[in-house]
């Protein structure tokens, strides 16, 4: 499959792949052209020394939009054009892949290079190749690193980075800005009180918000954590100590019991396709989501979505009480396993993609499905030339994470997984739970998790 | 030998070898022809099941090796009101939709033991509910059971104007566990209903027409022919219609995922939450095993409390 591919084989496959796809791109030459809205500092590249026969194995997260999967492909065919390396890039479901990344680590075979999620790279450190050449030489040509991509690259509080951040996606609020107007705002409030009116008067004018409290695992803990967060509240302090009994959190439960009044009614029963359902049809004007609905809605030859995508804005999530919008950017890193034969090549391709002629396009043909880790990236020119996708070109650009503020461990994909927090807001949304014994409830079972 | 035979060549059997022996060996042959069949049971009932119990007294995570830590498992999740939830949810869910279906299931038997018009094919699509993938099928009851979307919802409220809102279907828990328990008598009545009708169709006439001809009326027939004849095969199908309901897992993970806030949570659902989504293999584990108990006792309550020797042998047994 991937041995035996000459250069003139992929050039054939990337033109059959174009063709077929009908992307227009500038050509499968081997040298593409840097793009000139990405500042770069005159720095060398660090040397890998390719291992002779070497071809490479990856896995990465399946695509959600066709740009992804059609860009990273277009670039891995570049980089075996120039280098003369085979990859395989294979695409995984979001639900499978971090059980299989656990397979590869504990077998010790399979893929070169997982780009991954969440806590992996933690859980695996001492089987990954430390990353700490590449990540200085791409920190220093491309403008530095966003703090949640060094808080998820690194060891927690050191310098060791054991895997390197290729992008993270986060979800600001979405809403229609014909119904805000007519609810009498120009754009979203950015305090706690306003936000609450704005719900408020946007359900008298029967175009009601949602948010899902159900067992949605990206979008009910986005909005959980955001409502714990723009509270002044947390689940963890910094020492690692659960701290979800606080004032803070009491406040937080009882502002969301309150918005779940002014919500469409129902939003308990739903996943994580819930709001993009309720959004194309009309029935919400606002939400917190990826840049998914807003990509949909655009790209759809039906006229009626195009009419709603241009009705459609983005704004990053109200702050309330903290200092800054309390976004978190889930980010996808690379991890390079120390079983792999040919690190040298799995190096030099993940510095391939980051350099710019490959990750510019990507990223921008993504169109702000993913947000860059290295801060020059923010000054592509796509970002300002639709001014709708503003929040996505800094979402790295946070300090929020989940399990904030205590160290990142297993505790606190934990306690995202089993929907912890979410559970303590909707059975005090709908009634069926004081605060305080929800509080109780969820101390417990985080503290489960935490203390082990 | 006498002078009008004569011998002209004499047949040594040859001796069999110890090969051959051991082929002709009866017990030896038994084992060999159970071979495959011991073998697939073997890897892929015995071991997994081995392995699932393991992990259940040691606290592996996904991605780390365990240790054996006892019975730890099993007390913390004799502490967690969730996992409690799961429990009664899971007993109650296994008794509603066994009621129903055995109930839904052996009316349609009943029926379909008449001579109707097109007999054949109702029997056919019958089936249908049951051989639809159980994914597609809990797809299209999330769809119908939308907060927004709903079929039903739509025809009350906008097509019959007999309410103003949608009909909350997965909102509150008891609403949830009702609308699940619909699901799954839907999709099982087809198993009940086509073996039952099997079991119907063993009864000879000839004891019906005897009732009649002795003046039984249709309940007396019912009650004194069709369902001691059935039990047999009631026993049976009891039995493996509550180990499929209680170890369900399909259809409560695409409708609810075990929301509102856990209440629709099974057993099966639950350690799959806490083993694979939050990577805790020991807990999930556990969870499972607890399954067992439960699962022991329903089959023994069929087989020995319903399962008396006349009707596992059927009647003339006595």
């Amino acid at each position: 499959m991937t041995s035996g591919i000459s250069r003139r084989d992929s050039l054939i496959l990337g033109g059959a792949a174009l063709g077929a796809i009908g992307v227009p791109i500038i050509g499968a030459r081997a040298q593409a052209p840097t793009p000139s809205d990405v500042p770069m500092a005159d720095v060398k590249p660090p040397e890998f020394p390719i291992e002779k026969g070497a071809s490479l194995h990856v896995i990465r997260p399946a695509k959600f939009i066709d740009p992804d999967q059609v860009y990273w492909d277009i670039n891995t065919k570049r980089f075996t054009e120039t280098t003369g390396i085979p990859v395989s890039v294979n695409y995984i479901s979001w639900e499978d892949l971090r059980p299989q990344t656990a397979v590869i680590a504990n077998t010790g075979a399979g893929a070169d290079i997982v780009f991954g999620w969440a806590i992996d790279p933690f859980l695996y450190e001492a089987k990954l190749v430390g990353m700490n050449d590449l990540a200085e030489y791409l920190g220093k040509k491309y403008g530095g690193w966003f703090d949640i991509a060094r808080l998820y690259g690194t060891r927690w509080k050191t310098n060791y980075w054991h895997s390197l951040p290729i992008g993270g996606g986060t979800g600001p609020t979405v809403y229609r800005i014909s119904w805000v107007k007519q609810a009498g705002y120009d754009k979203i409030p950015n305090d706690l009180d306003g936000f609450m009116t704005l719900c408020q008067k946007l359900k008298q004018i029967g175009h009601p918000c949602g948010f899902s409290i159900g067992h949605a695992v990206g979008d009910a803990n986005g909005f959980c954590s955001w409502a714990l967060w723009a509270h002044g509240a947390e689940v963890v302090d910094p020492e690692g100590k659960v701290a979800l009994d606080s004032k803070e959190t009491v406040a937080a439960l009882k502002y969301v019991a309150e918005l779940y009044k002014y919500m469409i009614p129902g939003t308990i029963a739903w996943n994580d396709s819930g709001n993009n359902k309720a959004y194309a049809a009309g029935d919400i004007s606002l939400t917190f989501n990826g840049v998914s609905i807003y990509y949909v809605l655009k790209n759809s030859p039906d006229p009626t979505l195009q009419a709603m995508a241009k009705d459609t804005m983005h704004q990053a999530v109200p702050q309330g009480l903290a200092k800054r919008s309390p976004m978190t950017a889930g980010p996808m890193n690379a991890m390079l396993f120390k079983h792999s034969k040919y690190p040298n090549a799995a190096k030099e391709y993940i510095r391939f993609l980051m350099e710019a002629p490959q990750y510019g396009p990507w990223l921008a043909k993504c169109y702000g499905y993913w947000s860059e880790p290295l801060k020059s990236y923010a000054k592509m020119k796509f970002w300002t030339e639709d001014p709708k996708l503003a929040p996505y070109a800094n979402a790295m650009d946070t300090i929020y994470y989940d399990g904030y503020d205590g160290p990142i461990t297993a505790a606190a994909s934990a306690v995202v997984a089993n929907y912890t927090v979410v559970d303590m807001f909707a059975a005090v949304a709908t009634g069926n739970s004081t605060p305080q014994s929800a509080i109780r409830t969820a101390v417990r079972q985080a503290e489960r998790y935490y203390k082990s | 030998m006498d002078a009008t035979v004569q011998t002209i060549a004499t047949f040594h059997p040859r001796e069999d070898g110890w090969f051959t022996r051991l082929f002709d060996w009866k017990p030896f042959l038994v084992a060999l022809c159970m071979l495959p069949a011991a073998g697939l049971l073997l890897v892929f009932l015995t071991y997994p099941l081995g392995l699932g119990i393991w992990l259940a007294f040691t606290d592996t995570t996904i991605g780390q090796p365990g240790h054996w830590i006892g019975l730890e498992n099993f007390i913390s999740l004799f502490n967690d009101s969730v996992f409690w939830m799961a429990v009664t949810n899971t007993i109650f869910y296994t008794a509603s939709a066994t009621v129903g279906k055995f109930a839904l299931g052996l009316w349609l038997a009943l029926l379909l033991n008449h001579h109707i018009p097109f007999k054949a094919f109702i029997r056919a699509i019958l089936l249908l509910p049951w051989i639809v993938p159980t994914v597609l099928s809990a797809i299209a009851w999330w769809w119908i059971y939308d907060p927004q979307f709903s079929i039903i919802s739509y025809v009350v409220v906008n097509v019959l104007h007999l309410k103003t809102n949608y009909i909350d279907f997965l909102g509150t828990p008891w609403h949830a566990r009702w609308s699940l328990v619909v699901a799954n008598i839907w999709r099982g009545i087809p198993f009940v209903a086509i073996t039952l009708l099997a079991g119907l169709q063993t009864i000879s006439p000839s004891l019906y027409e005897a009732a009649l001809l002795d003046g039984a009326s249709g309940w007396q027939q019912f009650r004194r022919i069709t369902v001691p004849m059935l039990m047999p095969i009631l026993a049976i199908v009891l039995t493996l219609s509550i180990l499929f309901t209680f170890s369900d897992f399909q259809l409560v993970y695409a409708i609810t995922r075990g929301g509102p806030f856990n209440t629709t949570h099974l057993m099966a659902t639950l350690a799959f939450q806490r083993a694979i989504d939050g990577s805790e293999l020991g807990e999930g584990a556990a969870i499972a095993v607890s399954m067992i108990p439960f699962l022991v006792v329903a089959t023994l309550v069929s087989f020995f409390g319903l399962g008396r020797r006349k009707w596992m042998q059927g009647e003339g047994n006595d």
